[in-house]
């Protein structure tokens, strides 16, 4: 081998090298990218979590939580007629919207291959995907108006629409993985059909459910948009289904666009209970589906 | 004994028809609900339709008091925000799929983020807006000062970064399932011929993913075009076309948020509806043509 010839071999397995050190700089500055954009979008979570916990504690007292709104410029009012309008308004749009989503659930798991299976399931998509404001117009038309009073009545359907797809969902999802030989068994025993259905396969996709729901109730805590033709808000506390009533989400966007300090310290507090209340939800859906996790 | 045993068995079969058809009504009735919600909006838009016809689209100036309803500025307030909201948020998207899909599939850090991604989603619209007003708009006068346009502070580039954060959550819960459905064999393929990571992703997962990972991108547009408290406290609400993107401006569901309770005379309130109808129709389509993708891409 002539010294020309050790030479050039020489510069050849330097520009190899060079050309894996490179491909190395560009794996390891991908990952650190994806890491990197990764971790900022954590960022605005804390943020929020950390406003919201520092302006809001100090909002917080006793007479926070049992006063009703005091006007301007006096301090120290509360927001009871918002709690007690949304636990009202909550409450009444998950009575509607349980057994009506389990059992539309129930159909599209039981029933996968028929025509009216696939249109529901598109409706369900369709449904989800309807911006809340859009459907707060459809309920201003339907009730409000036909009525003629806003309502909390009217507010909880809307939220009942808005919940709906989350609870279809997730007891579609959860049924699907039952086994079939649960089912056949149940039957073979000559246990009726919608007695094997409530006994058996719906007890035993009990998490999936249960945590849908409590998604469902957390997804429309906060809903603003659907409430503001519709429950409209209300400064009294009332109790009355068929009148206008107030919600946390209502009072924290009125307050918030007002220009007055008092009300923007008492939207930070409702802000506070509604973001703790939402927090306390979703790690009771982790608890459920952890605790009754579908196993087989 | 033999009667009673065909009375049971016939209260048994009538159980069983009124069990199964109550479960198909119950389908049947969601149905119905969305077909009527169609129909609503669209009857209460006539009025609308009728006096304003197709200036609804290119009309500049909106003002009730003239009867003037030109939806033209609105049209172009929701169509900036959303794209905005979108371009900044493209890269962070796909870099947490990848994170929860490629990277880090499993162990701490994986449940860590995926929790992070889920509360992001659970945070109400209207917080966003509250704290967004608190926190990030005085960040964007001060912005604004300095780089010499009129610091309003709240205004389209406002809105759309709150918006991105918003809609974040929704594309990477479809960019990551796509990008875990990529079969292992072809990666394994790569990798065997001496390829490094990031070239798998790039000459592998990205090309295999791509149509996934366009229709993550196009629901989280159907959410951002919709998306109404957080927007409506963060744009500014003006009436005029925007002239940049810092400026002012409106988008079609914070108009009706803004003006639906106020609204007098009939032609008003039903220009209003008509700008539900046109969100309506055109997330429902979005949401169709993405879903539509999905489902195909997870049959390959």
């Amino acid at each position: 081998m002539s010294l020309d010839d050790k030479l050039s071999n020489v510069s050849q397995s330097t520009d190899m090298e060079r050309g894996i050190l490179i491909r190395k700089y560009k794996n390891i500055f991908l990952k650190s990218l994806v890491i990197f954009l990764t971790v900022v979008v954590t960022l605005p979570l804390l943020l929020v979590l950390f406003y919201i916990f520092k302006r809001g504690i100090s909002a917080i007292s006793w007479s926070f939580l049992m006063n009703l709104p005091k006007p301007v410029g006096e301090t120290g009012g509360g927001i009871f007629n918002a709690l007690i309008g949304s636990a009202i308004i909550i409450g009444i749009a998950a009575v509607i919207a349980i057994p009506f989503g389990v059992s539309i659930g129930v159909y599209l798991s039981e029933f996968r291959k028929t025509k009216l299976a696939y249109w529901t399931l598109l409706s369900v998509d369709v449904l989800q995907g309807i911006p809340s404001i859009v459907i707060g117009i459809v309920i201003y038309l339907w009730i409000v108006k036909t009525m003629g009073s806003f309502s909390a009545l009217s507010g909880s359907i809307a939220l009942t629409l808005m919940m709906l797809p989350s609870i279809i969902k997730s007891t579609e999802e959860t049924l699907k993985l039952i086994p079939d030989t649960l089912k056949e068994a149940s039957l073979s025993l000559g246990v009726p059909y919608y007695r094997t259905i409530l006994k058996v396969i719906l007890p035993a996709g009990i998490s999936g459910i249960l945590s849908g729901v409590i998604l469902g109730i957390a997804r429309i805590a906060g809903e603003t948009a659907p409430l503001l033709f519709t429950a409209f808000g209300n400064p009294f506390t009332n109790t009355n289904i068929l009148k206008p009533m107030a919600s946390l989400p209502l009072v924290i966007f009125n307050y918030a666009i007002s220009p007055y300090d008092e009300w923007h310290e008492l939207a930070w507090g409702a802000a506070f209970i509604l973001i703790v209340f939402i927090l306390l939800l979703n790690t009771l859906t982790k608890l459920a589906e952890k605790k009754w996790k579908v196993q087989f | 004994m033999q009667l009673t045993g065909t009375k049971q068995i016939r209260k048994l079969q009538f159980g069983e028809i009124f069990f199964r058809n109550g479960l198909a009504l119950s389908a049947l009735a969601l149905g119905i609900i969305l077909l009527a919600i169609f129909i609503t909006i669209l009857v209460a838009s006539i009025p609308s339709i009728k006096a304003i016809g197709i200036s609804f689209f290119y009309g500049k100036t909106w003002n009730p008091v003239e009867n003037d309803f030109g939806g033209l500025p609105f049209l172009i307030g929701t169509l900036i925000t959303s794209l905005l909201a979108l371009i900044i948020s493209i890269p962070f998207s796909i870099a947490v799929g990848l994170f929860l899909g490629e990277y880090f599939t499993k162990g701490f850090l994986s449940v860590f983020f995926k929790n992070i991604i889920e509360l992001l989603a659970a945070i109400p619209s209207v917080i966003y807006g509250f704290v967004g007003m608190f926190v990030l708009v005085p960040f964007v006068r001060d912005l604004e000062t300095s780089l010499n346009v009129p610091p309003y502070g709240v205004g389209i580039f406002t809105a759309s970064i709150i918006l991105s954060i918003m809609v974040i959550p929704y594309s990477v819960s479809l960019i990551r399932q796509v990008i875990m459905l990529v079969p292992s064999s072809y990666k394994e393929a790569a990798y065997s011929l001496g390829a490094t990571r990031y070239e798998v992703i790039k000459n592998v997962i990205l090309p295999y993913t791509r149509s996934g990972i366009f229709a993550g991108i196009l629901l989280s547009l159907g959410r951002a075009l919709g998306e109404t408290m957080a927007v409506t406290m963060l744009i500014g609400n003006s009436q005029i076309i925007p002239k940049s993107i810092f400026a002012p401006s409106n988008t079609m569901a914070s108009v009706i948020a803004n003006e639906f309770t106020e609204a007098t005379g009939d032609v008003y309130l039903s220009a209003l509806v008509e700008m539900g109808l046109f969100l309506f129709v055109v997330t429902t389509i979005i949401n169709v043509i993405g879903r539509q993708i999905i489902k195909r891409f997870s049959i390959n």
